[in-house]
């Protein structure tokens, strides 16, 4: 394993990392404080969101197993650990669910020697292709929410705190932003850029920032006339002060549930871009990919089901473990919120 | 009243003239005209004159100062022109003759989905607390945590090759051409149901816990009176003022389902001329769907006025 191969791989998981160390570092910041303490504590009571929990634990150890990756040797691919891992010899084409393997190392096995999801058209092991899809799934939503949160912090809470023409400057951007169809700003984007997956994510960040400032610029005019603000003013702390530490915590809640919802929106529409030909390059490994083939799979006799049922299930798995999550931190964070 | 609709009128123009910016620097920056030429061209290896006099046809030889102001003369004058790849083809008649069908079945789902998420919402809310209401939200996230493709797919499949039931995409215009709008319409009622049932039964929960509706129980007045009479009532301004603004949209129809069914729609139209890099049709359609997409927000302003007497607009 050389330092330098390691390294290229970790500005091309740059996104993955950083989104992760990111929801750490909230994690832990925010355990110091009480009210986020009280909403931990009411979150450990419900089952639900520990299962949700649980499973994007599983997800993200999975993504962070396929960051890492080594070179056996010089001529080789490098491989990661999830290849290592999970990484069977291809088959010839299509087999079912549980058939044997028949061709490399022939090994006397009830679950390494079998395919236990099946394979695809080229014969690749679904299992394989299914956790590969994770991390596609991963940086499509984190990357940008990378690029979208910011954005919209930034102008939201410049336009809610300042008001005056700083407001009408950033309306006026959201307004522009959400009436462009952003399916067609995302493949214009996509056509002008390049068919990779970053520019995918800068186009989905682009589009999808101007939801999540309209909330913020409505949550910071809330809290710009409240006492706490005034008395901060009033003692000389400085205009960005005041946002950074006293107002951007308050609002930390609402983002942190939109911004999960955001990542499981996005995570849906990397099947449709697939679907209209503009996601992820052929061969990245993406369940909208193989989603997308499923079109031509399902009218073979006898059907090949397994593509689509086992790419779906997972996108499901994690949109859902995603939604619940974002439900029980609202009610977490603010029991008055409550749905009875 | 009237000194705000004229104010928000004319606030939309800077927001029109932003948009067209924006589908500029975006087509401008993404095609130079000699791509576009060589693609709408068809000849093989298009010489340099072949280029040029394309160029010139289609008002492409000039700078781009100048090809900016083209660009916005026509579109606020809705002089949208001619189509880029088809020479013979004019955008208002495509546009025309698009939106039937757009209408067809952007309407037709609307309304049967919203109609579904309105009443399952009542009936959970009346039910709150129980397991038909756990049972029906929880559905409801799984509904919407499907990709609509695999909507789309497995539809199409049930009913086209299990049910062996008719057309799975295509169009007709007519009343005999409804059989072709009922699976997007499935579609979209499976896929958005959820969506609905949630945001209103938290409106008509909101309402609940107000104080009117307590006096109202405290008077004795029976539980589904209170539900019908009071809660509904209230709950019906978000529901409307969150429902109208989708309204001048219908028009232009959904780009996603029509393209998945093979529907001649607007839609459609869109997404083809982006493929097809038909800069002239790209940037009329963006400009419509801005257009009703801001109509669509004033609409919302003004019924949240009309129908809420504690909001006055200024």
């Amino acid at each position: 394993m050389t330092l330098a191969v390691l390294f290229s791989n970790l500005i091309a998981n740059l996104p993955v990392i950083v989104v992760l160390v990111l929801v750490i570092l909230i994690f832990v910041r925010s355990r110091r404080e009480v009210l986020w303490r009280e909403a931990y504590r009411r979150l450990g009571k419900n089952n639900l969101a520990k299962v949700a929990m649980g499973i994007l634990g599983i997800y993200s150890t999975l993504v962070i197993m396929d960051c890492f990756s080594w070179q056996a040797s010089r001529n080789e691919e490098p491989r990661t650990v999830v290849d290592a891992i999970f990484q069977k010899p291809f088959e010839r084409t299509y087999s079912a669910p549980l058939a044997p393997t028949t061709s490399g190392e022939v090994m006397d096995h009830p679950l390494v020697s079998k395919h236990l999801l099946g394979t695809d058209s080229v014969g690749e092991d679904v299992v394989y292709k299914v956790i590969k899809g994770m991390r596609t799934s991963f940086i499509i939503g984190g990357f940008s929410c990378l690029v979208a949160v910011p954005i919209a912090l930034v102008f939201g809470l410049l336009a809610g705190y300042f008001g005056k023409w700083v407001d009408d400057i950033v309306q006026f951007l959201y307004t522009v932003f959400g009436s462009v169809p952003d399916i067609l700003l995302i493949i214009a984007i996509v056509m002008m850029l390049d068919k990779s997956i970053v520019y995918v994510c800068v186009a989905l960040g682009l589009t999808s920032w101007t939801g999540l400032c309209r909330l913020v610029r409505g949550e910071t005019l809330k809290h710009r006339d409240r006492e706490y603000v005034r008395a901060a003013k009033a003692l000389g702390v400085s205009d960005f002060r005041i946002l950074a530490k006293h107002i951007l915590p308050n609002l930390m809640p609402s983002v942190i549930i939109a911004v999960t919802l955001l990542f499981s929106t996005l995570a849906l529409y990397e099947t449709i871009l697939s679907y209209l030909g503009v996601g992820m390059p052929p061969g990245s490994g993406s369940w909208g990919n193989m989603i997308d083939a499923a079109r031509d799979e399902l009218t073979r006799n006898p059907m090949v089901w397994w593509n689509l049922v086992f790419a779906s299930g997972a996108l499901l798995l994690l949109v859902l473990s995603l939604n619940v999550l974002a439900d029980a931190l609202r009610d977490a964070i603010d029991p008055r919120l409550r749905t009875q | 009243m009237l000194r705000y609709l004229i104010r928000r009128v004319l606030y939309m123009i800077p927001t029109l003239i932003g948009v067209s910016l924006l589908t500029f620097v975006l087509f401008f920056g993404i095609f130079s005209p000699e791509t576009i030429a060589r693609r709408n061209l068809s000849a093989k290896n298009a010489s340099q004159e072949q280029i040029q006099t394309w160029e010139h046809e289609h008002g492409f030889d000039k700078t781009k100062l100048e090809l900016f102001e083209v660009h916005m003369k026509s579109l606020l004058g809705f002089q949208f022109g001619k189509s880029d790849s088809k020479s013979k083809e004019v955008i208002w008649d495509r546009i025309r003759e698009g939106a039937l069908p757009s209408f067809e079945l952007a309407s037709l789902a609307f309304f049967f989905t919203l109609g579904c998420g309105l009443a399952l919402a009542v009936v959970v809310a009346y039910l709150r607390g129980t397991y038909i209401d756990t049972l029906t939200m929880a559905l409801a996230v799984i509904s919407m945590s499907i990709p609509i493709v695999v909507y789309v797919i497995g539809l199409q499949y049930f009913f086209g090759k299990m049910l062996k039931y008719g057309p799975v995409a295509g169009y007709e215009p007519g009343f005999s051409g409804l059989r072709f709008m009922i699976l997007p319409v499935m579609v979209s009622l499976v896929s958005g149901t959820g969506y609905y049932v949630r945001l209103y039964r938290t409106f008509l929960l909101d309402e609940t816990g107000q104080d009117y509706v307590r006096t109202a129980r405290a008077k004795g007045v029976a539980e589904n009176l209170v539900l019908f009479k009071h809660v509904l009532k209230n709950a019906m301004i978000p529901v409307i003022t969150t429902t109208v603004s989708v309204i001048p949209s219908l028009i232009l129809g959904n780009l996603v389902l029509e393209s998945f069914f093979g529907i001649p729609g607007l839609g459609n139209y869109l997404i083809g001329a982006i493929k097809g890099q038909d800069f002239a049709v790209v940037r009329a359609m963006v400009y419509l769907g801005t257009l009703l997409y801001i109509f669509g927000l004033l609409l919302t302003d003004v019924l949240y006025a009309v129908l809420d007497p504690r909001v006055r607009l200024q």
